[in-house]
């Protein structure tokens, strides 16, 4: 075990897959000799080489291409998006092209893309550097969509994803790169004294479709990926409701066994993320635990989440799900 | 090369296609570039601006006699050339045919590549086996020159039990893993950077192969062409960009495509040798790929070409260019037809007669027929069958994850 922040946890998962399968390539904007803009692959190209690791020019829409020539001709490329908000310029590749290759050639073409991005909001980044764009490739079939929220999970879940021979869009959340974020801009800690901060060094590998249950508890299901599991931990706190909280890790495919089993013990359910209400992934969880726990809800299902308007810059904190917002919706879970 | 015709009007300039329906088109005859105009490079020194002069006039080597001229004949054999005659023949005998079961209700669609069969033949002949074709939707016809067998391609067009890609795709939207020729994908233009990175992993690998990839001139209008001629610029891997410049994007005349100079031209400032070539003769077709097949092996990375010929059926199935353009707008085309060309060539060397052509004919249509009601014993449009309901949820992934796996159940086939 070594203590890790995500930026480390993700640079080792990078370095034992250049290891590990010389197919492995990464590129994307600024992730050679630099390293990247937040350092996740910091140190890979002076160790692999410039054919390895290197910089691409900057046009997401030749990234996710030359990423997708890249795997079907036998390498596994993982491709940094810089930013997700960028990642739209390579939306027609990865949903028309990258996604539908397997079966629109009946399975004799695929490409095994990994995209990572840093998604999500608290960095004081307005509109265009906090966007958390997972309902937008939930929505295609083809695509796996998985969200990390700390160094331990960042890790093993990288490595699954960058394994799996379907395309899979890796969401990271930026605000927790340094340590857990609770909410409280003022109070951020870093990973060093939080138990997700102790990452193996060795290989291991989180298997997508697989939610982690963070708390158990009886009395309502919170439900949460990214940089809110956190945000969620600070708000089950302060509500003093014993509350069950899941980290949902995977969201395409997402662990409804999981969620349900959960739900249908408590009764009582809130979904948090940051991303808009209307079509967010929430809408799809909360459609579906009611098809599956409707005789077991004693509350309505609850979501809190970010609002139906572009990202806001010097308010974010008024737009992101807060611990009081959270602590709020629980609280009403267990109103009689 | 042909003008670009504008009207200039407040406050654009518009292009303007130069004949309309009710026109007498002209293109001023034969084309004034003749075959010994251009010398052919050293493919392994040459630099890009020792294309200029090729990127600006036009590479062609069959004379309007049918003669082969020029540094850039490919002096191939006879036995070539008539394959090179038989695979265009088959080409525009099949797609005859094929569109005339569109027109019978037998498939729900179609596309030739009438007036263009050349391009893709030839430039596939003139590569190696290995190389990876990544085509638009004209270039079906590389699958004859692999030896694709006719029965596969038309249950994919019927959409059939035995189309390969069981029924998912529309017709004309080929995929075929053996020849290396990539599923055709509708949004137009996304294969011309995927090919580049297919090239990258050639050159990572070591292996000895180039990727080729064709779009129209329409297309390049598309994002997709520039980040591949700057991520071919900037990697410089075993990679043949094509426009094909065939004048008409559906309805838009290539007018209307672009202000800039030829398609050609736009390869120099990428610092890509770039060639523009007269796209129905056979023989330049042959030679300027094979001068970029060299280029690649030589590990010289990239070589843009703008292929310069003419559409001359309807766009799709579903067009009607009569109420475009003069209907009599091919025969004015001063490239000729590409079928014709490589015949009249053939007959003057002395290789080839009418009564071959004639016997060749036949035999291919024979074929075709035979094709035809081979694939139709494996359904038909009208009747079926068709693959199978359970295809439509698989392969969306490796394996089948529980949410799809529970939809197939709940549509219980």
């Amino acid at each position: 075990m070594a203590k890790m922040n995500m930026i480390a946890a993700l640079n080792s998962a990078l370095e034992h897959q250049l290891e590990r399968d010389p197919n492995v390539v990464i590129f994307g904007e600024d992730v050679g000799y630099f390293g990247g803009v937040f350092r996740v692959t910091a140190g890979l190209q002076e160790k692999y080489g410039p054919h390895r690791v290197f910089d691409s020019p900057l046009a997401e829409g030749g990234i996710a291409a030359i990423a997708m020539g890249m795997g079907i001709n036998g390498l596994r490329p993982v491709a940094e998006i810089q930013f997700a908000d960028y990642i739209f310029p390579a939306y027609d590749q990865i949903v028309n092209e990258i996604a539908k290759l397997r079966h629109r050639s009946g399975g004799e073409f695929s490409t095994p893309v990994t995209f990572r991005t840093p998604a999500g909001g608290g960095i004081k980044g307005g509109h265009h550097h906090s966007q958390s764009p997972e309902a937008q490739f939930t929505h295609t079939p083809g695509l796996k969509v998985v969200y990390c929220s700390n160094p331990r999970n960042a890790k093993g879940l990288l490595t699954s994803a960058i394994e799996c021979n379907d395309p899979v869009i890796f969401f990271e959340p930026k605000r927790c790169y340094r340590g857990p974020f609770y909410g409280d801009p003022h109070n951020v800690p870093t990973w060093n004294s939080h138990p997700d901060g102790e990452v193996p060094e060795e290989y291991y590998s989180i298997p997508l479709e697989q939610a982690d249950v963070v708390i158990e508890g009886q009395a309502c299901t919170v439900i949460a990926w990214g940089a809110m599991v956190h945000v969620c931990q600070k708000a089950i706190e302060d509500s003093g409701v014993d509350c069950e909280l899941i980290d949902l890790q995977t969201l395409v495919p997402w662990d409804r066994d999981a969620v349900v089993n959960s739900v249908k013990k408590t009764g009582r359910c809130v979904i948090v993320h940051e991303a808009p209400k209307t079509s967010g992934f929430g809408a799809e969880m909360s459609a579906s635990i009611q098809e599956r726990c409707f005789y077991h809800l004693e509350a309505p299902i609850e979501r809190v989440t970010g609002w139906d308007t572009p990202f806001p810059h010097t308010t974010e904190w008024d737009y992101l799900p807060s611990p009081e917002r959270i602590a709020e919706a629980i609280r009403r879970t267990q109103e009689e | 090369m042909t003008e670009r015709s504008t009207v200039t009007t407040t406050p654009y300039t518009i292009g303007v296609a130069p004949f309309r329906p009710g026109d007498e088109p002209s293109f001023g005859g034969s084309f004034k570039e003749q075959p010994e105009d251009l010398g052919r490079p050293d493919p392994a020194s040459c630099a890009t601006e020792d294309t200029a002069a090729h990127a600006k006039g036009l590479i062609r080597v069959l004379t309007d006699d049918g003669e082969a001229k020029g540094e850039w004949d490919p002096n191939l054999d006879a036995e070539t050339l008539i394959q090179g005659l038989e695979y265009m023949m088959r080409l525009r005998i099949f797609d005859d045919r094929m569109m005339k079961m569109q027109r019978t209700g037998k498939l729900s669609f179609y596309m030739r590549s009438y007036g263009e069969e050349a391009i893709a033949i030839a430039q596939t002949m003139a590569l190696k086996e290995q190389d990876w074709l990544f085509p638009s939707y004209r270039q079906p016809g590389a699958q004859f020159v692999r030896g694709r067998d006719m029965v596969s391609m038309i249950c994919h067009c019927i959409g059939n039990t035995e189309d390969n890609v069981r029924g998912r795709q529309m017709p004309v939207h080929y995929t075929w893993r053996e020849g290396r020729f990539i599923s055709i994908s509708s949004p137009v233009g996304t294969q011309f950077s995927q090919a580049v990175g297919v090239a990258m992993a050639s050159a990572y690998k070591g292996d000895d192969e180039a990727c080729i990839t064709w779009l129209g001139d329409g297309t390049s209008a598309q994002g997709d062409y520039h980040y591949a001629l700057n991520f071919a610029s900037t990697f410089k891997p075993p990679v043949i960009l094509n426009v094909v410049n065939n004048q008409w994007a559906i309805s838009t005349h290539v007018s209307l495509a672009t202000g800039g100079r030829t398609f050609a031209e736009r390869g120099l400032a990428y610092d890509i040798p770039s060639l523009r070539v007269d796209g129905n003769d056979f023989l330049a077709l042959y030679s300027v790929t094979q001068w970029a097949r060299e280029r690649a092996s030589a590990g010289l990375g990239p070589t843009h070409i703008e292929v310069y010929t003419y559409r001359a059926g309807a766009h799709s199935s579903s067009d009607d260019p009569s109420a475009y353009r003069p209907g009599n707008e091919f025969e004015c085309w001063p490239g000729g037809d590409p079928v014709e060309r490589l015949r009249d060539h053939l007959m003057n060397i002395g290789v080839w007669d009418e009564k071959k052509d004639k016997a060749l004919a036949e035999k291919i249509d024979a074929e075709v027929m035979s094709a035809y009601k081979a694939a139709c014993e494996f359904g038909d449009l009208a009747s079926g069958p068709y693959p199978p309901a359970s295809t439509i949820f698989t392969e969306v992934y490796e394996t089948v994850p529980w949410h799809v796996q529970e939809q197939r159940e709940e549509l219980g086939k």
